[in-house]
């Protein structure tokens, strides 16, 4: 097999750049005659704005603007992918701690760090909503004016939205043993090294903006309403992301730039310090309450879910994630009856977005732990039970949604397979299984174009944010493939809405298969035509012709593609154009507006010791598997489902913001914040896939990257009851956390 | 500090390149490296020396960038990740790190690299926990750590050959 084609783990495309420090990060690019910008924000989460006065900063050598809400549109204009809720900067009071109230723009970093210390805003400190607890209290204080949610019933209140799911009657359901707990989950933040970069510049009679973004065309519309421009007039620059997980999916302070470019009509560029981006982005942070009912042979009766997820200030995407990311709550088994109730719950706290697993990771870690729960009581086997109540292809699972995608029993059987299951465990070692699932999209839209240029050469666009997943890489090896181009005669270009068709985003595991499909269908257009080039060249009929995998078979022989572009094409050059797209419609009774265009699975299988002295857990054995239809590339889904694992760890073992009584983080940044380093490894991770070309992408491709996080914490904290009895039921299963459950198991 | 801020002459060799400037003394050697010089391949993050993005090599020792002044680097010859590649070619680590797939997003890379290589020049036949402990300092958050350690391992069997 070629090692350039589908199925071959060719070197990342960009590879060479990431390695020798040529590849160009958004803040890697330098504008001309550029100003610096600095944001102004209040030392508490809420207060209420009484005064700024700027003259201090203007006076700084070097400032040239301070922007407050008062140089917008009046009213400020607001914005959201979800909801139209979140200002440009602050209005009146701030919402949470990192808001801005105030934006320096200034000819060197230092003179707009000097202006913007030296910005005097007065200001009254208000009690923030920082709990749920607080933002549910009786006659609280509401985190949103009524006023900005016009014909919203709950508009009186701190409940953003309240969805449920569900079929059967739960309550009529029998079951011969039901267990009942709550389950929390923290909040925790993407802690992407690259930290989050916006600049903007005025470009003819509109505007360029740079960011490092995972959604260019999504923000390009935001930008479009903000500022009243069509969308021809808005250049959104994406070069590739130095990793997102989420956190770069939805606009943020690029219309905020914007109208500063505007206003100076000078280029500005804001570079966010980790600290600032700790208050930028975050995870929901969820508090669930599991109902699982159990027939005496491990069988499932019912599922019955309450989840409030605390979002933060706007909404952001964040309500969708509480939405996408509960409707799967029953976990990828056969299920006679299940509700589910969440709600998104506002807060004076930093505005929640997406973060890898959507929503998925926080109902999963406490319905797989109460799973546990119940095959314990039931004496069952936890590895059986799953594979007891875990659909089969075809299966039913939501009655109004896509049915079972994947031979899901034989992930079950090789993650358990992968660490011994079934041999004795050694004294003190514990062993934990869980199975993570979630929706795929359930909309989408990607175009592209395929380029075949006079030399056999060819270019492929595709508008996905190449944040580290190595979507370049699979668009390049299905070109290798489809017409037979080497990967060094591909070029893959994105990141620049003016240059590069449209793709609607780059999230919830979808691009291997929706653009994936747009960039094989634009092959495919590009073999249709090179079929049309071959019928006229040779003097026959195009039905005698087919193309495929880079070869024109012709009646009498075959030829390589190129071998006919290049006489067909001529002296005159030129080239071929292909162009593909996918799309999944939504559908408007559905209730998530849309099925799962495929699932994802995973199972992850541990083996743990504790240290009954410290509370600091081992990991010895790790294994993940992840269903994944065909591995284009099986390295680059190593990479992304190891990945997925460690990142898990983070939120199981060690992550989590804690907020003080003034609603601010009091562990920001790197030093207090830990995330897992190469020393927080288990002892032995493997991965491995299924593969049976069962997936709706590219050769049964499906989405993959975010189901090895999923069932990362369900799956330790199981190996952790399993060597010590403790069962805990919040995270992260910090050292002091599990020590604390130690003593008072010994108490007792 | 002041906007005004007072300038300082140095000279460092970056690279094997000798360059004479004039920098602020609040200045670090990330910033000089990254908006004076032009080297943008040295990553700026959590800037209080916790991430490891910013590693360079000052006078043989890795250190966080972002924690050294530039005054401090005055005279220091100083490698970054654009001076891995002799002469247009991979290092052997360079390309261990294409090969194992230790490169997703790419933003830790050239920090990675650059504690890697220093790692090699101390130990060339480092062990895996040896190896672990010696990038402990370079955060990943695409968690290619496995594959990192796999890299080291390849190109430290490379040099062996």
């Amino acid at each position: 097999m070629s090692t350039d084609r589908v199925g071959a783990s060719p070197n990342r495309v960009g590879g060479v750049g990431r390695v020798t420090g040529a590849q160009r990060y958004a803040a890697d690019i330098k504008l001309a005659d550029a100003l610096q910008v600095k944001l102004v924000c209040l030392p508490v989460a809420r207060g209420r704005i009484v005064s700024i006065d700027s003259s201090a900063a203007l006076a700084v050598p070097g400032v040239r603007f301070v922007m407050t809400a008062a140089d917008l549109p009046q009213p400020v204009p607001r914005f959201g992918p979800q909801f139209t809720d979140r200002p440009v900067m602050a209005v009146g009071e701030t919402k949470y701690h990192g808001e801005p109230v105030a934006a320096v723009a200034a000819e060197t970093k230092d003179a707009a760090e000097e202006g913007a210390r030296l910005v005097r805003v007065d200001y009254e400190a208000l009690r923030p909503i920082v709990t749920l607890a607080d933002a549910l209290a009786p006659g609280a204080d509401l985190v949103q004016d009524a006023s900005i949610r016009p014909r919203d019933p709950l508009a009186g209140t701190n409940v953003l939205r309240e969805h449920r799911f569900g079929w059967g009657d739960v309550d009529a359901t029998p079951a011969d043993l039901v267990v009942e707990n709550s389950y929390t989950f923290p909040i925790v933040t993407h802690f992407a090294i690259e930290p989050h970069v916006f600049m903007a510049a005025p470009d003819g009679d509109g505007i360029a903006v740079w960011s490092s973004i995972q959604h260019p065309y999504w923000l390009q519309r935001i930008l479009a309403g903000v500022l009243d421009l069509p969308l021809s007039r808005v250049r959104v620059f994406a070069p590739d992301p130095g990793g997102g997980f989420g956190g770069k999916q939805h606009a943020k302070y690029e219309p905020l730039v914007a109208f500063l470019a505007l206003l100076t009509g000078r280029p500005c560029r804001l570079v966010l310090s980790l600290e600032q981006t700790f208050q930028a982005v975050r995870r929901t942070c969820t508090e669930v309450h599991v109902r699982t009912g159990l027939m005496s042979d491990g069988t499932l009766a019912f599922v019955d879910v309450k989840a409030d997820y605390n979002i933060g200030a706007y909404a952001d995407i964040a309500d969708r994630v509480v939405g996408k990311g509960s409707y799967p709550a029953a976990g990828p088994y056969r299920v006679p009856a299940v509700r589910i109730v969440s709600r998104s719950v506002l807060s004076h706290t930093t505005p929640a977005t997406a973060m890898r697993g959507f929503g998925n990771p926080q109902v999963n870690w406490a319905v797989e732990s109460n799973l546990d729960e119940g095959a314990r009581a039931l004496g069952i086997d936890r590895r059986d039970i799953r594979l007891r109540n875990v659909a089969r292809t075809g299966d039913t699972l939501n009655p109004v949604d896509t049915r079972c995608d994947g031979e899901w029993d034989q992930a079950v059987r090789r993650a358990a397979e992968m660490i011994g299951w079934d041999t004795p465990a050694p004294p003190g070692h514990g062993r934990g299984i869980a199975l993570g699932f979630k929706s795929g999209p359930t909309t989408g839209l990607s175009q592209s174009t395929v380029r075949l240029l006079s030399d056999g050469s060819a270019l492929v666009y595709a508008g996905t944010s190449d944040m580290g997943q190595g979507a370049r890489t699979v668009w390049a090896q299905i070109v290798a493939t489809e017409l037979g181009v080497p990967l060094e005669r591909i070029t893959t270009v994105s990141g620049d809405t003016a240059v590069v068709p449209y793709d609607q985003q780059t999230s919830a595991s979808r691009s291997t298969v929706l653009m994936g499909n747009a960039v094989l269908r634009a092959c495919q257009d590009v073999q249709a035509k090179v079929r049309a080039m071959a019928a006229r060249l040779h003097g026959v009929p195009e039905e005698q012709i087919t193309v495929e995998r880079g070869i024109v078979r012709l009646p009498d022989r075959e030829v390589a593609i190129v071998d006919v572009v290049k006489p067909g094409l001529g002296r005159m050059a030129g080239e071929i154009v292909g162009n593909g797209m996918a799309r999944k419609d939504a559908e408007p009774d559905h209730p998530l507006q849309g099925s799962a265009a495929f699932f994802e699975f995973n199972c992850t299988a541990v083996e743990a010791t504790v240290d009954e002295e410290t509370g600091d857990i081992t990991l010895h054995k790790y294994a993940t598997v992840s269903d994944v239809g065909k591995a284009i590339n099986p390295l680059q889904v190593r990479m992304q489902d190891e990945g997925a694992a460690i990142q898990g760890l983070g939120h199981t073992l060690m992550e989590h913001y804690i907020y003080d009584d003034e609603g601010r983080i009091r562990n920001l940044g790197a030093i207090d914040y830990r995330i897992p380093t190469s020393m927080d490894l288990p002892l032995e991770l493997h991965s491995d896939v299924i593969e049976n070309a069962d997936g709706p992408g590219p050769y049964g491709a499906k989405g993959m990257s975010e189901g090895a996080l999923i069932s990362a914490a369900a799956a330790v904290a199981g190996a952790v009851r399993d060597a010590t009895g403790i069962v805990i039921r919040d995270l992260p299963l910090s050292p002091e956390r599990v020590w604390r459950a130690l003593q008072e198991r010994s108490a007792r | 500090m002041s906007a005004m801020a007072e300038l300082f002459p140095i000279e460092l060799t970056v690279n094997g390149r000798r360059r004479s400037l004039e920098v602020a003394v609040h200045h670090s050697l990330l910033d000089v490296l990254r908006d004076d010089l032009e080297l943008t391949g040295t990553k700026e993050c959590c800037l209080v020396g916790e991430c490891g993005a910013c590693t360079v090599a000052m006078n043989g020792q890795i250190v966080d960038s972002c924690l050294v002044l530039a005054v401090e680097a005055d005279g220091a010859e100083i490698t970054t990740v654009e001076g891995l590649a002799a002469g247009g070619r991979l290092s052997p680590l360079q390309q261990a790190f294409l090969d194992t797939g230790a490169v997703q997003c790419g933003f830790c890379t050239p920090g990675q690299l650059v504690a890697a290589a220093d790692l090699l020049a101390r130990n060339p036949r480092p062990s895996v926990p040896e190896i672990e402990e010696g990038l402990a300092g370079n955060l990943c958050r695409c968690g290619c750590y496995v594959q990192i350690t796999e890299a080291v391992l390849a190109a430290a069997r490379e040099a062996d050959r």
